[in-house]
């Protein structure tokens, strides 16, 4: 498993019922239900990754997660996890208020805007960065709300949601050096935090 | 045909008789049930590897291949899914199809000889739930020497069964798969059951059910409850592309009261054809046992059952059919889950209404197989 997933799966915990938004192939949640002992529920939009989740019998609904969400009773899980999705749904604070209705317990990870990198390709060469953590063209990509760390806190805050841990990230979903609010929203491409309402 | 389960023939066993009734949910007792069924593929060695067709309203035991002496291009109703390398692998799976309680195609129903009385049952049938007709099916495999099936699966009226059975009797089936079905009637669905049942009732030649004697049989009263169900199993998008306004065996209108547009013509070869095969009696069990169905009246009860199980169910819709909607199959797929059930659930797009499960939609089949493969695999069935 991605190792991103193993701190996301981590954060989750066991014996929960989970939601996971845009669950991909299923592999978090194969672990969370296999070894964690989780109820877990995925929902999927692409179909090869749908059928993934069916391959590892995982129970996924096939759909788009707003408007699953949307159908979704208030308080139906313990977990909701959104996992480098944030980005790519076109109201990310509704999908927030939206988790935050159907489990008390947020997992949510996205790419970092700010990471140094980033910053310095739009600076030096003045073009939208394409790198390995966001590798599209600024004019085909499903990533149509990035934004950095801080604002990421800064909505959290907003929506009345407390941050309750997070774990800064590399590309390669290994944990990047620094928790400090600076270092991180400097030196880490993506992070996971944990919320709660 | 490449593919095909190939000659079949259909099989008959007693399940229940007087030293051993069966007792219906509402305690009325039937003295012997006979059940017509046809089996498909090879039963394994560790006898794990069996899948329960469950039948829809009008379906029957025949699912695939032919019987012999059939027309090689009119196999069983659903065997564009039954066979080697098709979803319902047989080269892999145990397939049985059975006709339901109540039925007219070989398994007792209303058209049965009562042996009270030496005559056909008729309305003295007693009334049937979903949950009677899985009793039989169940009787049926114990007959087979069966415990456990790997899979039941059926569309509308057959969903409704393999989901009962699922909540009734955990742990006995690894996987369900509930198609184009439905946890309770709308208030239209149940309309649209009262004027069938009403076209049948109110046919002169209905004779309150006891018709079997007569020269005259209900036909017109069961041909029209045919017409008014195969409008709703149509979707509208289907209906244009296959007749639009077209005039059946004209290029103009003849203006007047018979039969003139094709989709006229349509219903009516449909009603006519249906009545050749089937019994209006049956038709009005069957449509009454669907009325009724509500699996989860008692929600407590169905959570406590499916934790003491580990049935997973995949459940299925097709967008264009508005009988039962993708909102039933949400809701249904909701109480599950409100209950513990594990549920995978899919809208799959097809123009075909409710009579989509019917189809070989790529798509559909793809889900199915899929989901059986795992269910196959997690059972340490091998792959085909």
């Amino acid at each position: 498993m991605r190792p991103d997933l193993d701190i996301v799966a981590g954060l989750v915990g066991s014996g929960v019922r989970v939601l996971d938004l845009g669950c991909g192939d299923g592999a978090l949640l194969e672990a969370l239900i296999e070894q964690h002992g989780c109820d877990g529920l995925g929902v999927e939009r692409d179909l090869d990754d749908f059928h993934a989740c069916i391959s590892r019998g995982v129970p996924v609904t096939h759909g788009d997660l707003e408007a699953e969400l949307a159908d979704t009773e208030s308080g139906s899980f313990d977990c909701a996890v959104l996992s480098l999705t944030l980005q790519a749904v076109r109201h990310p604070d509704r999908v927030l208020t939206e988790m935050k209705r159907v489990a008390p317990r947020l997992i949510v990870s996205l790419p970092n805007f700010a990471y140094w990198r980033l910053r310095a390709e739009l600076f030096f060469r003045g073009r939208m960065p394409v790198t390995l953590s966001l590798p599209y063209q600024w004019y085909d990509t499903p990533n149509i709300h990035l934004c950095t760390l801080r604002d990421f806190e800064a909505m959290a805050q907003d929506l009345g949601l407390a941050i309750d841990s997070l774990v800064p990230l590399r590309a390669n979903g290994r944990r990047a050096p620094g928790n400090a609010r600076l270092a991180r929203n400097l030196l880490a491409e993506r992070a996971v935090y944990a919320l709660s309402a | 045909m490449p593919n095909s389960v190939g000659t079949v023939e259909t099989q008959r066993a007693v399940v229940f008789d007087r030293d051993r009734p069966l007792t219906l949910d509402s305690g009325a007792v039937i003295e012997q049930v006979e059940v017509a069924y046809e089996t498909y593929g090879e039963l394994n060695p560790e006898r794990s590897n069996a899948v329960f067709i469950c039948h829809a309203l009008s379906g029957d035991a025949h699912a695939a291949g032919v019987h012999p002496g059939d027309d090689p291009d009119r196999p069983g109703w659903w065997d564009n899914i039954v066979g080697p390398g098709r979803p319902l692998d047989t080269d892999r799976f145990f397939v049985i199809c059975a006709n339901v309680l109540g039925g007219c195609r070989g398994t007792t129903g209303p058209s049965s000889t009562d042996p009270a009385t030496g005559q056909p049952y008729g309305l003295r049938f007693p009334l049937l739930q979903v949950r009677d007709l899985v009793t039989v099916h169940r009787a049926l495999l114990a007959k087979l020497d069966i415990e456990k099936l790997l899979a039941a699966i059926g569309g509308s009226l057959g969903g409704m069964q393999a989901l009962q059975w699922s909540i009734d009797h955990p742990g006995e089936i690894d996987g369900a798969l509930v198609i184009a079905a439905s946890a309770r009637l709308s208030a239209q669905n149940i309309a649209f059951s009262a004027v069938a049942r009403e076209a049948i009732m109110r046919d002169p030649d209905f004779a309150d059910g006891d018709y079997y004697e007569n020269e005259r049989r209900p036909d017109r009263g069961l041909g029209l409850a045919r017409m008014i169900g195969h409008i709703t199993y149509l979707s509208e998008q289907s209906m244009r592309e296959k007749f639009g306004r077209r005039i059946q065996d004209a290029e103009t209108p003849r203006y007047g009261f018979d039969v003139d547009f094709q989709v006229e013509s349509y219903l009516h070869y449909q009603g006519q054809s249906f009545v050749e095969r089937f019994d209006a009696n049956t038709y009005l069990y069957l449509g009454r046992a669907m009325d009724y169905f509500n699996p989860f009246d008692d929600p407590v009860e169905v959570q406590h059952r499916l934790e003491s199980g580990k049935t997973g169910f995949l459940v299925l819709s097709f967008d264009s059919d508005w009988r039962f909607s993708t909102t039933h199959a949400r809701d249904l797929a909701g109480e599950l889950r409100a209950a513990g059930g594990p549920v995978t659930f899919r809208e799959i797009s097809s123009s075909h209404g409710h009579d989509s499960f019917l189809f070989p939609t790529p798509d559909y089949h793809r889900t199915v197989a899929g989901y059986l493969d795992r269910l196959a695999a997690a059972a340490g069935i091998a792959s085909g």
